[in-house]
Order: C-alpha cells, then structure tokens, then sequence
C-alpha cells in the first residue's frame, strides 16, 4: 500500500508527457473545439497578412500575387490617407473614452444617491435600452431625427423660425453627432459598470462619514470618488489601449457611403471595409489593417504595463 | 453581531433622517437629468413606432412626430401584403440565434469548466492562445479571403454562425462564473469516480444557470442584431437575409424596398418609402424591446461580474 502511494508520488513529480496528456485526456478533449475554433478563425487567416506586401491580384491568390515590399504603406503615407484615418480613430476614441467616462461617473453617482429604490432600477434598465439594439436601427432613429426634409429636430428648428443646415451633406457637424450618439448608445452600460463599483465598496467609511456630519457632496468627494479611482483610472488605460480600435458599425450605418463627409468621418475600419468592398483594393485595405494590428498590438502592451505597474491584480497577462 | 441587536444610537437616527442642502441639491439633479436621459433613451423608440403609423402624406407636412399626423396603417398593410421577405428573415434570424446560441453557450461552458481547473496543466497556455487572438488580429482582408475562398463559406448561413459563436471575452467571463462554484463539487464527484466530462455536464452546469443566461444573452443578441457579417458575406443571390441586414437593405436601398413590396400592385412613385422603413424596424426590432424588461437583469449581473476583471 505504502510503497503504490511512495510510487505514485514519484511519478506525479515527474511525469512523462504522455502520461500527463493521458490523465488530462478529458480536460484536453474539452477545450479542442475552442482551439479549433481560434485556430481556423483567427491563426490562420495572420499569415495572409502577407497581402499587405503585395499587390494582390485575386486569381493568383495572396502568395501568388507579386511582391512589392512596402509599396502600399508609403503609398498610404505619402497620400495622407493613413494620417487622415489616424487623427480622426484617435480623436473620436478620446471624445468617447473622456466624455463618456465622465457622464457615466457622475450618472452612477447620482444614482447611488438617490434613496428610492425603484427609481434607481428603472433608471438603469431605460439607460442600458439603447446598448440592445442594433447600430442599424440607431441610424434610423438619427435619420429620424436630423432628416432635412421630415427630421423632428429640423421640424422644430424651423418652426421655430430657425434654418436647419443640410446635415447630411456637412461634414463638419458629424463629429458632434457620432460623438452625442455614441454617448447615447454607451453611456447606459458604463454607467451599470460604475454603479456597481460603488455598491461594492465598503459601506463602513460612508456611515462614519455620516456621523461625522459630512454632507453628500463632502461625502462624494472624499469618499465615493478616492475609493472610485483606481477602477477608473484602471478602466481608463485599457480603453486607451484599445484607441486605434473604432467602432465600425456605428460609423458605418450613421455615414455609409456618403462621400461628402468622410474627411471627418473615415476611421480606419470604414476605410478598410469600403476600399474592399467597395474598391476591390484588398493590398491597400490589409495595409491599414496591419498597421493598426502591429500598432494597438504594442498601445495594449504598454497600456497593460502600465496597469501592472499601478496594480498587478488587475493585468491583463 | 452584538452592534446590530442594540438599539439604533439618537445620533445615528438624526442623521438618517436630516437632509443636508447639498443632499437635497443633487437628488433634485439627479432626477431631472438622469429623468430626461431616460427619456432621450425612449423617444425616438416612440418615434419610430407612431410614424410607422402615420401616412405617408402626414409625415411630408409635419415630419416626424411623437404622435402619428394621419393615423394609418398602410404601411404594415404593404409589409403584409408580401411577407415572404420578412417571415423567410425572421425564420433565418431565429434559427441562427436559437442554434448559434445553444453550441455557443456549450462550447464555451465546457472551455471556461477546464480552463479553471487548477489540477489542469495546460490551462495557463491554452487562455494565452485564446487570449491572444484579441490582442492581435490579421485584418479584415485575410478573414474575408479565409472565409470566402479557404472555406468557400460565400452566400453560405455558416459564415455567420460560426464566426460568431464565442468569444476570448465571453470564455473569461464564463471563467470567471465556474470561478466562483466550489471546488469541492468537482471534487465529490471525482471520488465517485465521474470522469470530466460527466462532472461538467452532470455537476456543474445545473449550477451555472445565471451564468448560462448571461452569456447566452450575450450570444442571443449578437446573433439576433447581426448584420456585419451578412453584408461581408451574403450577396443578392441569397433570397433570406437576416432580420437586421434586411432591415439595412431596406433602410439604405431603395431597389430592395420596391423588391419586398413587388407583385404588390402598388404603383413604385406611390411607396410609402419613409412609413415603410420605419414599420419594417418595428416589425425587425419589436421582439427584443418586448423581451427587454424581462431578460435586462441577466445583462446587468454579467456587467457586474466581468467588469471586475474583465
């Protein structure tokens, strides 16, 4: 008996590969279909980054199309394209990341001041309605609003006397309108993540708080908001990891194929979908897609880094 | 313990109940601004909804309004009059949430059960391998040239299905649920001598059920709102398309508009374009604004759960 448990210990300390395989067969067994799944829809097609290196013709394939080194990123550079699409990825992400962070705070704030109980539910339930539904729908319910012709806000405009610009043809008022419809969409979602930062914290501080006579507003600030902040801060860096990602479905139903406003709509996945899609130009579109793959690759890196190093908890790897 | 069975001190008690002004000040706020968000969360639902019942000729005087100009219901009439466009789209939108979701839900539970396992050597490798792959991707250009040529999946429902099917976050935050089940479960059932498998399916899983509404609600509305992949994907060849990218064609091309009403008798100049487009996203939308109250909890609880450690 002894001597079976002695030998067992033995080769738990030092077991062969097969043998480890064999007792996590089953284990193994279970996770194939998700390696599979990564492995056919995400590993195989990053060799066919290769595309961005060549000037892809589609009977020859990707790598029977010719090479021509990094044509397609001068090209993109020297044109100006890739730092029209750049300034504007980035410059939308900060206006969401920035506004949409402060809006959600202060909403769950508010909330989490507020006694009723109900209220406070319904009014996380409303707020999270707009995250439901599809970016499809959201740009009917824009086109609904700011239409020329039968737009509620143009109606009201000018009977109110006003004139209500052609939105759809000036490309200067969408970065207002992506950014209020962004907030829109997001600002219920946040705001749930913040609040239920805040009912997690610990209550004890808040009732010595209390008894000390500290009022809401002190209570906010020296309270709710320093307890608050390495969520935030935390929360904030990651989505600063992601800024050369855009989100292309709102991007894409809000403007389509309106040329008239792509200087200050064209983000890089809009670029990248169109110059495919609609321009067959699938060297050019995967040089945009790579660039932004190898470059968010190293902001993650270092946005993660920087949470390791801030608190080792909450790094990503 | 003790604290709590004595009674409730005179100091604690006047402090609960005497508002300071600043207490007042930011409830009154709170309830008016997070009372006109909530409305400007609802309104242009309602919009949507009594415009597509007015008529045409209302919404050329007075355009879009909270309360229909002309009440008519010509505009579902129409939509009715040939419904093979939306019944084949709702059958196609149904099949693929009912399916995509319950393999996804599977296959995920089953990933997320191994992957916490702490007796489960390869655990650590098999996350960074799936994890990866949303730190750094190939592109766009080199997943439509997989999906159309490599797997010739074109015009094909499964370049849908599949792509969507889970997740590196999804699988995380299933982690992160399993997580919290007691060890001890996999344990009793080891000593009974269940093999792997049996303990997640017989043993775990009765135990994940807020789990599994979470992330099949996840998978659900993916699925149900799609129409990202449909427009990479499908051409005109396909007859059905789903719910949302039909409701896309007829938003944004007025050809398939006159397709989904053709045969109609409906002379083409006489479309009620702007009514027509907005029933069409009821009819498309209604399901899940009517199963919202019903099912937003589980979204919240999923929130709460993954925004701790995403």
């Amino acid at each position: 008996m002894q001597k079976a448990a002695a030998q067992k210990v033995i080769n738990y300390r030092k077991p062969s590969l097969r043998r480890t395989l064999g007792q996590n067969r089953t284990l193994i067994l279970m996770c194939v279909p998700a390696i599979l799944f990564f492995l056919v829809f995400a590993y195989l097609p990053m060799p066919g980054a290769y595309i961005a290196f060549t000037n892809f013709q589609y009977d020859k394939g990707i790598f029977g199309s010719p090479f021509v080194g990094l044509k397609n990123f001068q090209f993109l550079f020297a044109s100006g394209q890739l730092g029209l699409l750049l300034k504007n990825t980035v410059l939308y992400n900060l206006a969401f990341i920035v506004l949409g962070n402060i809006l959600q705070l202060a909403f769950a704030i508010m909330l989490n001041e507020v006694q009723s109980k109900g209220y406070k539910k319904t009014a996380q339930s409303i707020m999270f309605l707009p995250y439901f539904i599809s970016d499809v729908l959201v740009s009917l319910l824009v086109y609904n609003l700011i239409n020329y012709d039968y737009g509620f806000i143009s109606h009201l405009v000018r009977s109110l006397g006003g004139e209500m610009p052609k939105v759809y043809q000036d490309a200067n008022a969408w970065p207002y309108i992506i950014v209020l419809v962004n907030l829109w969409k997001s600002t219920g979602y946040g705001t749930v993540v913040y609040f239920a930062a805040i009912t997690g914290m610990d209550s004890s501080m808040m009732e010595a708080a209390q008894i000390d006579g500290a009022n809401a507003w002190q209570r906010i600030r020296h309270i709710t908001l320093p307890t608050l902040k390495p969520t935030v801060i935390i929360l904030f860096l990651f989505a600063i990891g992601g800024i050369l990602k855009g989100n292309f479905g709102l991007f894409y139903n809000l403007v389509g194929n309106n040329s008239m406003l792509f200087k200050t709509t064209d983000i890089i996945e809009t670029y990248v979908y169109r110059s495919m899609m609609n321009s067959f130009n699938f060297s050019q579109s995967s040089a945009v897609g790579l660039f932004q793959s190898v470059v968010g690759f190293f902001i993650v890196l270092g946005a993660n880094a920087f949470v390791k190093h801030l608190d080792p908890d909450y790094a990503l790897f | 313990m003790t604290l709590k069975t004595q009674p409730k001190s005179p100091v604690m008690h006047t402090t609960h109940i005497r508002k300071d002004k600043s207490q007042i000040v930011i409830n009154a706020v709170t309830y008016v601004l997070v009372t006109i968000f909530c409305l400007m969360c609802i309104l242009p639902f309602w919009m949507i909804i009594a415009s597509s019942f007015s008529s045409e000729e209302g919404i050329r005087r007075t355009g879009f309004t909270l309360w229909p100009a002309d009440k008519s219901t010509f505009s579902y009439e129409l939509l009715f009059r040939s419904p093979d466009q939306m019944i084949g789209a709702y059958i196609v939108t149904i099949c693929l949430t009912a399916v995509g979701t319950l393999i996804g839900l599977f296959l995920i539970s089953m990933t997320g059960y191994a992957l916490q396992r702490k007796d489960f050597p390869y655990r650590n490798g098999i996350m960074f391998f799936i994890y990866f792959t949303s730190l750094f991707s190939a592109g766009l250009v080199p997943f439509y040239l997989l999906i159309t040529q490599t797997l010739n999946l074109r015009d094909s429902y499964l370049a849908i299905l599949l792509p969507l099917l889970m997740s590196p976050w999804l699988i995380v935050l299933m982690k992160n649920f399993v997580k919290a089940i007691p060890h001890e479960i996999t344990e009793s059932g080891k000593i009974d001598g269940a093999g792997d498998f049996r303990i997640f399916y017989s043993l775990i899983m009765p135990n994940l059920k807020p789990a599994l509404a979470t992330i099949g609600l996840f998978l659900a509305l993916s699925y149900w709102n799609e129409w990202y992949y449909s427009s990479l994907f499908l051409t005109t060849k396909v007859t059905y398309r789903p719910l949302q990218y039909h409701l896309y064609n007829v938003i944004n091309k007025v050809a398939s508009l006159k397709n989904s009403v053709a045969g109609s008798n409906v002379v083409i100049t006489d479309l009620p374009g702007e009514t027509l487009k907005m029933a069409t996203a009821v009819v498309a939308t209604g399901p899940i604004i009517l199963l919202y109250p019903f099912v937003q909890k589980y979204f919240v609880a999923g929130l709460t759960v993954g925004a701790v450690k995403g």
